[in-house]
């Protein structure tokens, strides 16, 4: 690909999703932008970046962002921070919210909405404790698809074998066709989809207790970064925990939030819990 | 070092399994039906068995009810990798104490998943 073509893209995918494409990512770039090309009739990304040059094609570029940010998630995946949602997070909130019995999640980035669904099937095993509770789970992502694909709830055998333990298979998932399954409407009504993108204004979306936002910082630059926790920090209750990616930390990059000791991933904002917070059961 | 023993009639199958059982650092012997594998479970519990469902002689399920009247035979974690994929053998194989289940195809991600969910994954 000539450097000309890869600094055209790369540019125009950094601007609408904060992705940053390294040179060494040019390769990423040729092998998802290729059937880009081959849909809107072009024969090879030096069309496609000469079409680009020519019309600020809104199409063009609403599908070349789609296809650059759409990643691979499964169920309960790393499955530490489900643990720790059931184990230490949720136990926490119900102490903290028990006068409201109210508590609002959101997955961002959530991608195809393995993990919206793994957090509602926690809530699902935790039935109990929250009966008479409203639990919302809103899931947000970028792209139209992966959010149209979570609204169906409808997964491949290979994603519902990855990560997912075969008893959740069978307890909140219907088998609709030889090797495909979906989710149960009662695990589907617990979560909204929308679209969103982590560089805009959040618009009205109101304030959460419990944000995870995993595995998308990393493919940002660090003012980039800064920006999208500065924003979730005002989205967040001021007892409300963060959930980020194994490869990823506040650290440097924004001093709204401190890691919860011995909880890797967790954070909380600055000012909230000097003792920290114990695990349950 | 923690064992495992591949159950299946295809040599393929078992060599594939084996590749990845060794990665990850178990001691893999091989059964080619249910009767070779209760046999070598009489002399000797493995950890961890990987177990077929369809092979002549004694199949899976037959295997698995066998095992566990075993002394000691609650003890092995067994998931079972088959190509049957609907929700009845599923549910036959959990009833029987199997203690996950993988359908075919599968590869290395899936049994390392399912090997972190039983806690036997370092």
């Amino acid at each position: 690909m000539k450097q000309e073509d890869f600094d055209l893209l790369s540019t125009l995918v950094r601007q609408r999703s904060g992705l940053v494409l390294t040179p060494e990512k040019a390769y990423l770039l040729e092998s998802r932008l290729f059937p880009v090309a081959r849909k809107h009739n072009m024969k090879s990304l030096e069309d496609l970046a000469q079409a680009l040059r020519a019309r600020r094609d809104e199409t063009l570029m609403f599908d070349i962002t789609e296809a650059m940010t759409t990643n691979e998630s499964f169920f309960f995946r790393d499955q530490k921070p489900f643990t720790l949602f059931q184990k230490t997070i949720l136990p926490q909130m119900l102490a903290a919210r028990a006068a409201k019995k109210h508590l609002r999640i959101w997955s961002a980035a959530a991608s195809s909405g393995q993990e919206a669904y793994s957090l509602a099937m926690v809530c699902a095993e935790e039935a109990a404790k929250l009966q008479g509770w409203k639990i919302d789970i809103i899931g947000t992502d970028l792209s139209r698809e992966m959010v149209n694909r979570a609204k169906a709830g409808i997964y491949s055998q290979f994603e519902v074998q990855r990560g997912l333990p075969v008893t959740y298979l069978v307890k909140y998932f219907t088998q609709i066709a030889g090797d495909k399954w979906q989710i149960k409407d009662n695990i589907r009504q617990m979560v909204q989809y929308r679209e969103a993108n982590l560089l805009a204004d959040f618009g009205p979306i109101g304030s959460f207790d419990i944000v995870y936002c995993r595995n998308v910082l990393i493919y940002f630059d660090l003012p980039t970064k800064g920006k999208v926790l500065n924003a979730i920090g005002n989205i967040m209750t001021p007892d409300g925990f963060l959930l980020l990616g194994g490869a990823e930390t506040v650290l440097g990059v924004c001093d709204r939030f401190k890691p919860m000791p011995g909880e890797h991933g967790l954070y909380c904002l600055s000012a909230a819990y000097p003792q920290g917070v114990k695990a349950v059961g | 070092m923690k064992t495992c023993l591949i159950v299946d009639d295809s040599r393929v199958i078992r060599k594939v399994a084996r590749q990845i059982f060794e990665s990850i650092g178990y001691a893999c012997t091989e059964a080619e039906d249910g009767k070779v594998a209760l046999d070598a479970c009489k002399t000797v519990l493995p950890q961890f068995v990987l177990l077929d469902w369809n092979m002549p002689v004694m199949n899976g399920l037959e295997f698995l009810r066998a095992l566990r009247q075993l002394p000691g035979g609650d003890k092995p974690s067994v998931v079972f990798c088959t190509t049957e994929n609907d929700l009845n053998h599923i549910q036959e194989a959990l009833g029987a104490g199997a203690n996950e289940y993988i359908m075919k195809p599968f590869d290395a991600d899936i049994i390392r998943g399912k090997l972190e969910q039983l806690g036997l994954l370092d």
